[in-house]
């Protein structure tokens, strides 16, 4: 077991330092911040202190090396536009996104799972087809013309639900939240919504195909036999046994969730890391960028490392296998 | 959508005719980009200057047609080529009840240069003071290193913070050496807080939460008229779509730069729209040097440098049609770096649209058969830039000059341009100080780093005929004489055609029927400028 996890928390780390050096190599590649920062009526004495100020007059590798020395300490660099710490930055908008893709998360397993059981259960009736035919218009339609369409309906046509921004928040455990006052659920929805439109259709698939695989199982069969009522067969033996692969996929697609909220978060105005990072990446922000793709890409390899370490715990076999390879 | 938008429009007008009792006293507006700090003097950006009005003010304030009005100061006159003298105006208080006096100025100009971690310093509009002294507590004395004839609009970018709330010494001097008595000067962050953020303007600071919204509320002390709402929201709403969702849907009152083809949707559905020319020019810039990057069919000559070329693909352009079928109606030609009648100007006619004679002008410059060439444009800068770029690409291409359009978003644009990439590129200028020295200093004058000269000036015409006379101009103090040097140097470049202006972006601004805005050339979005409607409506 110790083999196995300093194995995968070593390649977790392996993984990090190449992530860092691609990202820096990438977003160092594009522009030049000075041209975007700095005012076209500024002369080369301002221009020349802010690139000074900036480190762009230093060569690559040096940039690299200070930028992967601080980052060693735990300091992502300072933002070009806001002249603090990227980071700080970034923490800053962290819990509006936590906040959306948690609740996302909920509604996508909240209505993605009865809906796909319905379907796998009942694959031949009307509603079974309408909610696979609605599934493929949730994978397919691209997520920001969702937003607007939700927008449209309940913000501008029936006046519902505000059109966009974060609302009322209040402070718990330090963080502020919007899903505690009417006013900041009543904003929450609809992105959250959005979000999870994807995710939802995604648990539907799985849960159908999953249902229909495991109905046909000779567990069920037999509880079938012993006279178990349908009721009884479903919520227990049926839904036991699709959650384990929905949950395994979901642990996964937070991790996006979170990092990709991008799209959602600019349509609807939500005060997010990705609205900052769309920010950033229109101003040049290096700092910025780099801090919030290093940020992502921590959470996701720690979200896998969790979910692997899990699945060590419940399926022997899984790291047995990687031992002897 | 028609009988929609018009069900939408009448309950819209109900449901706000509901809610205006309530609301009356607080106004929502959504911006379309957001302020980077609450520090007034640490980002020189149309964005943060907007919301700074609103809370500091400077010695004197631009007009909707950027013409100098009295604010703190009340009067300012040249003694000679290089003093000035301020008249303060008396009876003004901060926001925390302490008077304002001289030496708050001296302490806001003396902070400039100490604001660490600037993206763009205020200290442009600063270093040309070398000393500034008070006369008693209402008259200021500020001395320059050589005549400035712009010292009176460079008073209108500094903010003038309160030297108490920043916590200075009782005594600030700013003489020949630099400042002294500025005591810990605090920085960016510490703006946030409404107890440093403290100002002589209409609103006063209440909570900042970056991302979100930014929340004024009135300052009832305020020397000047009075401004309308009690409280002021202001959230950025960055993408233009959701923008005027917000507008459609009533959580916003007044939204700017709407996106021109929702416009006519918009009046439909009983909103208010106005619209005011820009202060800002689209204009082609043509490479005027011997070797020019992606020129096509020219065994590596430069046509461009003839300026009988350069007149070909001005007449080339059609500017009444581009204005009519990409802007919607939603800009002026332009004959001019600036439109008339601002500061600078000499009323030029528009160049007409005549593609016989470019053909013609083309054949006597030796170019036939013309040759081809790659229009750079940013495509997310301008109003419908990548479009406009590529009707002028069509338009050219019929003279025989085959024209490749090669947009990029504005970051990549403005590095590759700055880099000489392009041998031709489509870019627009704003005249922030709305005078013609500044697109003439930025665009046409012969570059040179050194002097900050033709900065922007990536076609690198140059004519030292220009030069000398705009040289003479920013050191001409007496405005009569300024304006007609400015006038000739500008007709120097346009004669030469080194650069093809285009048309005057027209901004606009959308809001709910009771509320009025008077449109600014300067694009600012001003909340104490908001008026309700008629002065009965609305409380």
């Amino acid at each position: 077991m110790i083999v196995y996890l300093v194995r995968r928390i070593g390649q977790s780390l392996l993984a990090i330092a190449a992530m860092a050096t691609l990202v820096f190599l990438g977003v160092y590649a594009i522009g030049n911040p000075v041209d975007v920062l700095v005012s076209p009526d500024a002369n080369q004495a301002e221009i020349e202190a802010t690139i000074a100020r900036l480190g762009l007059d230093q060569p690559l590798w040096r940039q690299f090396l200070t930028f992967a020395g601080n980052a060693l300490r735990g300091d992502l660099g300072t933002s070009f536009v806001y002249g603090r710490p990227a980071l700080d930055i970034i923490m800053e908008r962290l819990p509006a996104t936590m906040e959306l893709a948690f609740v996302a998360l909920v509604i996508s397993v909240a209505l993605g799972v009865p809906l796909g059981v319905y379907a796998g259960l009942k694959p031949d009736t009307i509603g079974g087809r309408s909610v696979m035919a609605g599934s493929i218009l949730g994978f397919s339609l691209p997520n920001f013309w969702q937003g607007m369409i939700l927008i449209l309906i309940f913000a501008v046509f029936l006046g519902w639900l505000p059109a966009g921004g974060r609302g009322q928040t209040v402070e718990l455990f330090g963080l502020r939240v919007s899903f505690l006052t009417t006013n900041g659920l009543t904003h929450l929805i609809l992105p959250a919504f959005n979000l999870a439109l994807f995710k939802m259709a995604l648990v539907i698939r799985l849960a159908r195909a999953n249902t229909r695989e495991v109905c046909l199982q000779d567990y069920i069969k037999f509880a079938r036999a012993k006279g178990l009522s349908p009721r009884r067969i479903v919520l227990v033996h049926v839904l036991k046994n699709i959650m384990i692969p929905v949950v395994t996929i979901l642990g996964l697609e937070l991790g996006s969730m979170i990092a990709f909220a991008v799209v959602t978060e600019t349509v609807f105005a939500w005060p997010g890391m990705g609205k900052l990072l769309i920010d950033s990446i229109n101003l040049l922000d290096r700092p910025v960028i780099v801090a919030y793709l290093m940020l992502t890409v921590v959470i996701i390899i720690t979200i896998n490392l969790v979910v692997d370490i899990l699945y060590s715990f419940l399926d022997p076999r899984v790291r047995l296998s990687e031992v002897k390879a | 959508m028609n009988s929609y938008s018009t069900s939408l429009a009448a309950g819209l007008i109900a449901a706000s005719a509901l809610a205006g009792g309530a609301s009356a006293q607080q106004l929502t507006i959504g911006l379309a980009s957001e302020a980077t700090s609450m520090d007034p003097q640490f980002h020189n950006l149309a964005t943060n200057s907007q919301v700074r009005q609103n809370i500091f003010e400077s010695l004197i304030a631009q007009d909707a047609l950027q013409g100098l009005q009295p604010a703190l100061a009340t009067e300012w006159e040249a003694v000679d080529d290089t003093t000035w003298r301020y008249t303060l105006r008396e009876g003004v208080t901060f926001h925390d009840g302490t008077p304002f006096t001289a030496r708050d100025v001296i302490y806001s100009y003396c902070r400039v240069p100490l604001v660490e971690n600037s993206p763009s310093s205020f200290s442009i509009y600063t270093q040309s003071v070398t000393a500034m002294r008070a006369e008693g507590d209402h008259t200021l004395i500020v001395e320059t290193n050589g005549p400035n004839p712009l010292m009176p609009v460079e008073s209108s970018t500094i903010a003038i913070l309160s030297a108490d709330a920043a916590g200075a010494e009782e005594e600030v001097v700013f003489n020949g050496e630099g400042c002294e008595g500025m005591g810990t000067v605090p920085q960016a962050t510490a703006f946030n807080d409404p107890a440093v953020s403290v100002g002589t303007g209409p609103y006063k600071l209440v909570e900042f939460t970056r991302g979100a919204q930014l929340v004024l509320s009135r300052n009832d002390d305020y020397w000047g008229e009075a401004p309308h709402w009690e409280r002021v929201v202001l959230r950025p709403i960055t993408s233009a779509g959701p923008r005027v969702a917000a507008l459609l849907s009533g959580d916003v009152d007044l939204i700017e730069s709407p996106p021109i083809q929702d416009l006519p949707r918009l009046e439909q559905a009983g909103f208010n729209v106005v619209d005011t020319l820009s202060n800002r020019v689209i204009y082609l810039a043509p490479f005027q040097e011997d070797e020019a990057p992606s020129l096509t069919g020219t065994d590596g000559a430069n046509p461009m440098t003839d300026p009988r070329v350069r007149q070909a693909m001005s007449l080339a352009i059609n500017r009444e049609a581009i204005v009519e079928r990409i802007m919607n109606g939603y800009a002026e030609p332009a004959g001019e770096l600036l439109p008339p009648p601002m500061f600078g100007t000499s009323g030029r006619a528009v160049d007409p649209y005549d593609p016989a004679r470019a053909q013609e002008l083309l054949a006597e410059a030796g170019w036939p058969d013309g040759f081809g060439v790659v229009l750079g444009t940013p495509n997310d800068r301008y109003i419908n830039d990548e479009q406009v770029a590529q009707a002028v690409a069509q338009m050219l291409t019929r003279i025989g000059i085959r024209t490749q359009v090669d947009a990029t978003t504005a970051s990549q644009f403005f590095s590759r341009r700055n880099n000489l990439e392009f041998p031709l590129y489509l870019a627009g200028w704003g005249a922030s100080s709305g005078e013609m020295s500044s697109p003439l200093k930025s665009l046409v004058a012969t570059y040179d780093r050194e002097a900050g000269m033709g900065v922007t000036n990536a076609a690198r015409y140059s004519s030292e005929e220009l030069d000398t006379i705009l040289r003479e101009a920013m050191v001409t103090i007496d405005d009569e004489e300024r304006s007609r040097l400015l006038q000739e140097a500008e007709t120097i470049a346009l004669d030469d055609f080194g650069i093809l202006p285009l048309h005057y972006e027209r901004s606009a601004w959308a809001m709910k029927p009771e509320i009025a805005y008077e449109p600014r050339v300067d694009q600012y979005t001003l909340a104490f400028a908001v008026r309700p409607a008629d002065a009965s409506a609305g409380d």
